[in-house]
């Protein structure tokens, strides 16, 4: 279901106990700054670290079929490999099943990190196989980071359970705190044996959400807070719903923008329900965000119930039930190059956290921080052949040459390598695992040239913050650069224009 | 005296651990109720609690054959939209 379903991932820390948090978080404070404990655990969370997500995979374990509510921008009665929305997942696991899958992942990406249940129904109208799976995890592969994502409807009567399992982050979706507002979202719940509909569902709804809320906040725990955005329902709400949760202790806000695509079939898509525009989007973002008062994130992937691997990919189809039964994995092994590989991640993602210290932008800044200044060089990458020119498809090559270009000129940088984290053929060569280790290679380059490129990398790129330029095929890279930085200064960058024009 | 499960039934488990007689169980192609041991919830509940969770409209027949949740009563939609969409998949 949406909620969950409007959810991407979430997190909780494996280890260290949510309990030490208490102590430690301000009480009635806004959560900008956190205890240190508290943004390590969010530092190495692929959702909400920049830096992470390029290090760490995911995964949704799709455990929870049942709902206990129905919100008017979901309908979980297609479910399609190819469509990448909440809510939506190929095939429902049993607690055994999931665990086995964790381990079939884990032995393929052993840069998984974060488990989380999402769905496809709510976790928590599946109490039993939410509550198995996360024992049966804990037990088996204790350093992963547990999550939950819910629409708060039994969080209650179960938040107790929730810290007891270790799940120190725990997902919200409130789209309201007016239950005027509320009936037009949710059409009905299913509340003490009773279909309850209209404005008195979404009344009990909400007092449950808060509640739960509540409850985590004071049992200590991390609270993420999802809304998705509807335009002319709750839009202009979402910044009281915002103000509200900020001041009850979520420590971050999460506002993703209404899927409305007709072929979903939901109410609001089949009752021209207009999704946001990005900007739209942005500006209630900034808005709930007032002034960094409330941490936001803003790249939230609205990922599938079943979603597995790194954030920028989706690979749940390599990992269907009966794909699984086909592998023969050395359990023990897999564990073990897990354990492995996580350390040495850990130990690359503080390495490089120490060199750019004071450069690092977190997934959810608050505010974003401003475009790169007037003047600063830029980081250009380059797919090139080797011939002077920008002549490589950016697919088909091995590394990607580096470039800091500035007014002064360009200079040669580095070469980066696109398998320089290969951890064999298992996990390499696949070209959405490549284009992942693109993605990471390029984060910090304002733009990548290549002379072909295909419409996912572009897409991946862009939404990463790095633009895509096949404009200058077969051209000399140099010139290339100047011309490219010279667009840049002109079209991106209106200040440094003026600047530029008044120097 | 008994309900039955549909073909519309989407595998969703909402029903199964609420049935107080335990006559829902998980089958393919579709989740079934067992004629012989549901009970239409008298007794227990004043709602029947299959019905009261399915979120699919018309997944579930009374014992005249006629939907619990009929088109629209679910979703609000008029029918002829949610045919409509459900025909383009």
């Amino acid at each position: 279901m949406q909620k969950s379903g409007q959810t991407p991932t979430t997190i909780a820390k494996g280890g260290c106990g949510l309990h030490g948090l208490i102590a430690e978080k301000a009480g009635g404070q806004t959560s900008r700054s956190l205890p240190e404990s508290v943004q390590r655990q969010i530092d190495d969370h692929p959702c909400f670290s920049e830096q992470a997500h390029h290090y760490f995979a995911r995964m949704h374990l799709a455990v929870a079929p049942a709902c206990n509510i129905q919100c008017n921008y979901c309908n979980r009665k297609y479910d399609c490999s190819n469509e990448s929305r909440p809510g939506v997942v190929s095939e429902v696991l049993s607690p055994q099943q999931a665990v086995k899958k964790v381990v079939a992942v884990v032995s393929k990406i052993p840069q998984l990190s974060v488990i989380g249940i999402a769905g496809p129904g709510d976790p928590l109208a599946n109490p039993e196989r939410t509550f198995a799976t996360f024992r049966a995890l804990a037990e088996k592969m204790p350093d992963l980071k547990l999550c939950v994502s819910t629409n708060g409807l039994m969080l209650p009567q179960h938040a107790e359970e929730l810290l007891t399992h270790n799940i120190g982050h725990v997902t919200i979706t409130i789209n309201c705190i007016d239950p005027d507002i509320g009936a037009r979202i949710y059409p009905w719940i299913f509340w003490n044996h009773r279909r309850i509909r209209g404005r008195k569902a979404a009344e009990i709804l909400i007092e449950q959400q808060q509640k739960g809320l509540e409850m985590l906040v004071e049992a200590g725990a991390l609270v993420k807070v999802n809304s998705v955005m509807i335009p002319g329902i709750n839009d202009e709400h979402l910044k009281e719903v915002s103000r509200v949760v900020r001041e009850k202790g979520a420590f971050v806000h999460n506002i993703i923008p209404l899927i409305a695509d007709k072929k979903y079939g939901t109410y609001f898509s089949l009752t021209d329900q207009q999704a946001p525009g990005i900007q739209e989007l942005q500006a209630l973002r900034n808005a709930c965000g007032d002034n960094g008062a409330m941490r936001m994130m803003s790249h939230c992937q609205q990922c599938r119930s079943d979603a597995v691997g790194m954030l920028s990919e989706d690979r749940h189809a390599e990992f269907t039930a009966a794909q699984i039964d086909t592998m023969e994995i050395d359990e023990a092994a897999a564990l073990r190059k897990h354990a492995t590989v996580q350390t040495t991640l850990h130990r690359q993602l503080e390495l490089k956290r120490k060199s750019e210290a004071g450069k690092f932008q977190p997934l959810m800044a608050a505010p974003r921080q401003p475009a790169r200044q007037s003047g600063e060089p830029l980081l250009m990458a380059v797919a090139t052949k080797g011939d002077g020119l920008i002549s490589a498809h950016f697919g088909h090559v091995k590394s990607f040459m580096i470039y800091q270009v500035s007014q002064q000129g360009v200079q040669f940088l580095e070469e980066r390598y696109t398998d320089q984290y290969c951890t064999g053929p298992t996990t390499c060569g696949e070209a959405e695992s490549t284009l992942s280790q693109a993605l990471r290679l390029l984060s910090d380059c304002e733009t990548v040239l290549c002379s072909q490129i295909g419409y996912l990398p572009w897409r991946q790129l862009e939404s990463a913050g790095v633009r895509p330029n096949s404009e200058h095929a077969m051209k000399p890279i140099e010139a290339s650069l100047q011309t490219v930085y010279q667009d840049w200064l002109n079209r991106d960058n209106p200040a440094a224009e003026s600047q530029q024009a008044a120097g | 005296m008994a309900f039955s499960i549909t073909a519309l039934c989407s595998n969703c488990w909402a029903c199964q651990p609420l049935c107080p007689a335990e006559a829902i169980s998980a089958a393919k192609p579709h989740f079934q109720i067992d004629a012989q041991k549901c009970t239409e919830c008298e007794g227990d509940y004043a709602d029947p609690q299959c019905a009261s969770i399915c979120p699919v409209e018309g997944a579930i027949l009374d014992s005249q054959g006629k939907p619990l949740n009929p088109p629209g009563s679910l979703s609000g939609l008029p029918p002829h939209l949610t045919m409509a969409a459900d025909n383009e998949r």
